[in-house]
């Protein structure tokens, strides 16, 4: 008790605000998991990561252009299954030691390593050797040699036009393997990597601090000295401090409470930065759930929901979506209309499979805001075309783990849960939630939807590996794509934008602020005037 | 007396080991996985499969609470799920915050509602009596997210003079425990009336009124020792809420403490971190009982125990 | 009559006159309310809600859950009071007048009910406890604080996926989460409470265990429990908005007070209304019926007046 009251009259540590000088603030709501590459997996952590290791491959800046990184060039055999990475020299992790061709050899069988519980291994599960590994039969993965210690070979089994965007996510990034030994089970806590920061402080559950790394191997970057990223922030007060000039970057964005004030008030508007997201909100049909077995329910039900009416209740935030991929992906097709809005029609249909007095099922939602009013909109219009909706909103664990039980749930709406891009790709939005190969126990393909013709278009697409055969293998997905939707195993609903409000004292282009593959912000990129 | 205790913590052992059990199957039967959880959007069943397995998740129930029991005598909590950090690193970090909340909010539920019961309780039936009901009854139904959002928008945003959320000493405190007060105040306003209502009323009291004894003498030594009765209760069930956090206030004034904690833990099933949070909070909770239980004879020797 | 001599020697002794059984009390009572402005008022009050909540689909001006497109802003805002909507719209364009007649339903289940229900079972169960003392004491108290770590919510949410949710799981999980704190207040008071001397005195004199505890020790705790019935109206009704929220209780889009505040908290700054409006809601009718409860008491023994 007397501690208590110690502690009450005593100033804490660290006042807020003395980093304002030179440190860029942002705010987040959550905490900051862990920031090993190996096993960091949620959106908040992913940039932040990003910052502190490095892969082969990365993304230009503010783009979805994938350009060698540590890697300084790359070849690939002529049956497209064997790249040869030759890597940058002098490049450093943060405690001197240079990097060579082991390090990554050893990054990657450490995230393969089961003992690591990654949840990466599926990215790489067409690297030869990775299965017998993984069980135990092998000490080593065959499919990834040190040639020489500055250079990589990877050989696949079947050639893998997404490869390279798999060098270039967190899971393949490069860690030194003295310093996770040291740090054990704690490495994601203590981080050591190449990047353009390195950690310099971290009080759980308040706040995490980055320091410019001086060795980094690009020149110039990283551009910010410090990035202070304050936790367990709520996004309405996270936009009082910002007001006040406490905050750089709302990371969480503008609450939903206050998008409109701030959209209509010319001078907080001119610090918004408005961009797209590679993100789409649906609700899945369970395919093997009658009715729904029928596509013409399906279709039925994609002609009525009001989808502009969705989207002005979460304040025209998004955009209504009429296909499976977002409009920022690669390959998104702009020539394809979708299913119309059209209740009548609907009804029609109905009719035709033989419900002409409709029928009962059951919507799954996630229970944070804004996705039970969503879900309450979509119900209401279901319920004209006399489908009587019983809505169940829970939190997200449960309702995951519905979408991966069989038979379970008839319908999900996918927002707050998925599905937001791994890398810049269209078959990102096919493999983990579409695929026959995805379908079973478990797995993100809530729709259960299996087209084996489907599987094989995409498995044909995927196989174009070549940079000139770029604009064939976005057509073929695009037909791939169209025979999905054909099936309508989903209900396409919207794709959120993204407004990333910053203070005026940041600099840097605003592409960076909207950058598709670091949310909020590109880290490196960004700095003071 | 040290028999009594003895005893007492002989129970509070059994109390503790009863929570860890009913908590451990509870978490159990909450249909979600905390392997898929951790697994992420695009991992594979196979990829699911094994951080389950080297989570120990997929032994039967019984094996894992002896295997959870079995660390947790040797003092090892477990590892978060989610954060991959030690779960006594985790509460250890978020202790200084609960407590200094937990006393911070206790003073000022005291410091509004105990007044005002024995205002209201000493002018009984007057129209200050009927406002210190009411008002009562608003701090009640308030909802803590809108009064601690009002409270933040208007004294730290629009007056500037305090801190717009944040953990730290006084100046950072005084709001989430203003709003704790404004919701508990209510609850000791009322019982402090009615308790001194009833003292007051009492043939003693009227005598030393009677024998012409001073207004406020009467009030202070009899009635107000007799009156405190149920406020020590009361205090006692506030430590133990108040241990396993105060999530809204929490959230609002972004104040590190343990709600924060237990409320992310359950959203991804955190199963470590839950329970973690389960077991101190039942420890504060049989503590502040126990404490209360205490006080009692010293308040009113009549009580006594066997 | 009824306790006749008992309760002479029983008043002697005291220190302060008891709730004793008069002759015809009911009628004596009746009057002695009718005579309390404030009680009427209560009742007056509570009879309404309970008038909304029953009369609802036939007095409400719309559907509570139609979205009206005009219901919200082309930005999507929510609209406050105007004339077509008595008390505006909220974060869908459903009118509030018409989800707030229906919320009573909820609301007045959710309190009446569950906290009732709360209050006999901590009572019964902590009032025993207090009397006996001994072991029986000791483990009933025990049980209590092992029933207040439970981690309540956890219990939402697998009880959630589990039953299928309704109004009366709600008010069933309330009621055996909340018992144990009025379990333990009045097992503090009885302990106080049996250990006077007209306790003694009374045990002496050979009243049974039963009409001692009911017609002697019970009065006494009615202030308390009255203060816990009443105050505990407004705290259930935001806990079921908490249970709902989880996925117990009422499902979307049936409208509760507790839950219209849920979802528009952190609306607060901007539509105001949308928690001002139910919480007066919950405000207006806790109060109400503590007032017909302090009626109540008053009317039914004088002599305990203004407690």
């Amino acid at each position: 008790m007397l501690l208590a009251v110690v502690a009450l009259l005593l100033p804490p540590g660290v006042a807020l605000g003395q980093g304002g000088k030179v440190a860029v603030v942002i705010t987040f709501k959550d905490d900051i998991s862990t920031l090993d590459p190996a096993v960091g997996y949620d959106w908040q952590n992913w940039s932040i990561i990003k910052s502190l290791f490095d892969g082969l491959m990365d993304y230009e800046p503010g783009t979805t252009k994938l350009v060698p990184h540590l890697a300084e060039s790359y070849t690939i055999s002529s049956d497209a299954r064997t790249y040869t990475f030759k890597l940058r020299q002098g490049v450093k992790f943060t405690n001197g030691r240079e990097v060579t061709a082991q390090d990554f050899k050893y990054s990657l069988e450490r995230m393969l390593n089961p003992k690591t519980q990654s949840p990466g291994p599926g990215f790489f599960s067409g690297i030869v050797g990775v299965k017998a590994f993984q069980e135990g039969k092998a000490a080593e993965v065959t499919g990834i040699k040190v040639v020489d210690p500055s250079t990589l070979q990877i050989t696949l089994d079947a050639a893998n036009a997404a490869f390279l965007h798999t060098m270039a996510i967190n899971f393949s990034h490069v860690v030194p393997r003295e310093e996770v030994e040291k740090a054990g089970a704690d490495f994601g806590h203590k981080p050591v990597g190449t990047g353009a920061f390195r950690l310099k402080e971290w009080v759980l559950g308040q706040r995490v601090v980055l320091e410019r790394n001086p060795n980094y191997f690009l020149k110039g970057r990283p551009r910010a000295q410090e990035i202070v990223i304050l936790v367990g922030v709520e996004p309405s007060v996270a936009l009082l401090r910002f007001q006040r000039g406490e905050v750089d970057i709302l990371g969480d964005g503008i609450p939903p409470a206050r998008f409109v004030q701030v959209m209509s008030d010319p001078k907080q508007k001119a610090l918004v930065v408005i961009g797209d997201q590679l993100q789409t909100g649906y609700v899945t049909i369970n395919t093997e759930v009658k009715p729904f077995t029928d596509v013409r329910v399906r279709r039925a039900l994609n002609m009525a929901i009001d989808k502009r009416k969705i989207v002005r209740i979460i304040n025209n935030r998004a955009v209504p979506a009429n296909q499976v991929l977002p409009p920022l992906m690669p390959g998104y097709d702009k020539a394809y209309k979708g299913y119309p809005y059209d209740p009548a029609a609907a009804r029609k249909l109905l009719a035709e499979a033989g419900y002409p007095n409709g029928f009962s099922t059951t919507l799954y939602a996630n229970n944070t805001d804004p996705n039970p009013r969503i879900a309450q909109a979509i119900q209401a219009d279901l319920a004209r075309i006399r489908v009587k909706v019983e809505l169940k909103t829970l939190a997200q664990s449960t309702v995951i783990e519905a979408g991966g039980t069989k038979g379970k749930a008839p319908l999900i709406w996918s927002g707050g849960m998925a599905w937001i891009a791994d890398y810049p790709d269209p078959n990102n939005f096919y493999w983990p939630i579409l695929s026959c190969a995805a379908r079973g126990p478990g797995s993100w393909n809530w729709a259960w939807y299996c087209n084996q013709r489907a599987e094989q278009m995409a498995k044909a697409a995927d196989a174009l590996v070549r940079p000139e055969q770029a604009k064939i293998r976005a057509e073929r997905f695009q037909a791939m794509y169209r025979t999905v939707m054909a099936d309508a195993p989903w209900i396409p609903i919207f794709n959120e934008r993204r407004y990333t409000m910053r203070s005026a004292r940041l600099s840097g282009p605003t592409a960076i602020f909207v950058d598709p593959i670091h949310i909020p912000v590109h880290y490196d990129e960004v700095g003071l005037k | 007396m040290a028999r009594y205790l003895v005893l007492r913590l002989g129970q509070a052992l059994l109390v503790l080991f009863g929570i860890t059990l009913v908590a451990f199957v509870i978490t159990f039967l909450v249909p979600a996985d905390p392997a898929r959880m951790i697994a992420g959007q695009s991992a594979t069943a196979e990829t699911v499969q094994r951080i389950r397995h080297e989570l120990g998740l997929d032994l039967p129930l019984p094996a894992q609470f002896g295997r959870y029991l079995r660390h947790v005598l040797r003092g090892d909590l477990g590892r978060s799920y989610a954060q991959k950090v030690d779960v006594a690193a985790l509460l250890r970090s978020r202790f200084p915050a609960t407590v200094e909340l937990m006393v911070a909010g206790i003073v000022f539920e005291l410091l509004i509602g105990l007044p005002a019961g024995i205002l209201a309780a000493v002018r009984r039936d007057s129209w200050l009596d009927r406002t210190v009901m009411v008002g009562a009854f608003l701090g009640v139904s308030a909802p803590q997210f809108a009064v601690g959002l009002l409270l933040l928008y208007l004294v730290a945003f629009k007056l500037q003079v305090l801190p717009l959320g944040g953990y730290g000493g006084l100046s950072h405190v005084l709001l989430p425990a203003l709003t704790l007060g404004i919701a508990g105040g209510g609850w000791y306003a009322r019982v402090m009336r009615s308790a001194m209502v009833e003292v007051l009323t009492q043939d003693y009291v009227r005598t030393a009124r009677a024998k012409g004894l001073p207004g406020v003498q009467v009030v202070s030594k009899h009635a107000l020792k007799n009156a405190i009765l149920p406020v020590v209760t009361m205090v006692g069930l506030d430590f133990g809420t108040f241990m396993g956090g105060v999530v809204v206030v929490e959230s609002v004034f972004g104040w590190p403490g343990i709600g924060q904690l237990a409320w992310q833990a359950i959203q991804i099933v955190d199963i470590p971190v839950i329970m973690g949070v389960v077991i101190f909070s039942a420890l504060a909770i049989v503590t502040g009982n126990l404490l209360a239980d205490l006080v009692y004879p010293l308040l009113d020797p009549k009580i006594r125990y066997q | 009559m009824t306790g006749g001599s008992d309760a002479a020697l029983v008043e002697a002794v005291s220190r302060r006159g008891t709730a004793v059984p008069r002759r015809g009390r009911p009628p004596q009572a009746w009057d002695r309310l009718k005579r309390n402005p404030l009680a009427l008022a209560g009742l007056a009050v509570v009879g309404l809600v309970v008038l909304a909540a029953i009369l609802a689909p036939w007095v409400a001006p719309f559907d509570p859950v139609e979205q009206f497109p005009d219901g919200l802003s082309p930005e999507g805002r929510p609209l406050g009071p105007t004339g077509q909507f008595w008390l505006g719209t909220d974060l869908l364009g459903r009118d509030l007048v018409s989800r707030l007649l229906y919320g009573a339903r909820v609301s007045l289940l959710v309190g009446v009910l569950a906290n009732g229900a709360a209050l006999l079972i901590g009572t019964m169960l902590g009032g025993l406890a207090g009397y006996l003392k001994g072991w029986t004491g000791a483990v009933f108290m025990r049980f209590t604080d092992m029933m207040m770590a439970f981690p309540a919510l956890l219990l939402a949410i697998a009880l959630s996926a589990i039953l299928r949710p309704s109004l009366w799981i709600v008010a069933l999980v309330i009621a055996l989460v909340n018992w144990v704190w009025i379990a333990r207040v009045v097992y503090a008071q009885m302990l106080a409470l049996s250990s006077r001397e007209f306790v003694e005195a009374a045990r002496a004199v050979g009243v049974p265990t039963g009409r001692l505890l009911v017609r002697h020790l019970l009065p006494h705790l009615v202030p308390t429990l009255l203060v816990w019935g009443t105050l505990g109206v407004s705290t259930t009704v935001l806990f079921e908005a908490a249970l709902s929220f989880l996925g117990v209780g009422v499902r979307p889009p049936t409208p509760s007070w507790g839950g219209m505040i849920n979802e528009s908290q952190s609306y607060f700054l901007d539509a105001p209304w949308l928690v001002i409006f139910p919480g007066m809601a919950i405000l207006v009718t806790s109060l109400a019926f503590n007032l017909v409860g302090d009626g109540l008491r008053d009317a039914l023994d004088p002599q305990m007046r203004g407690r």
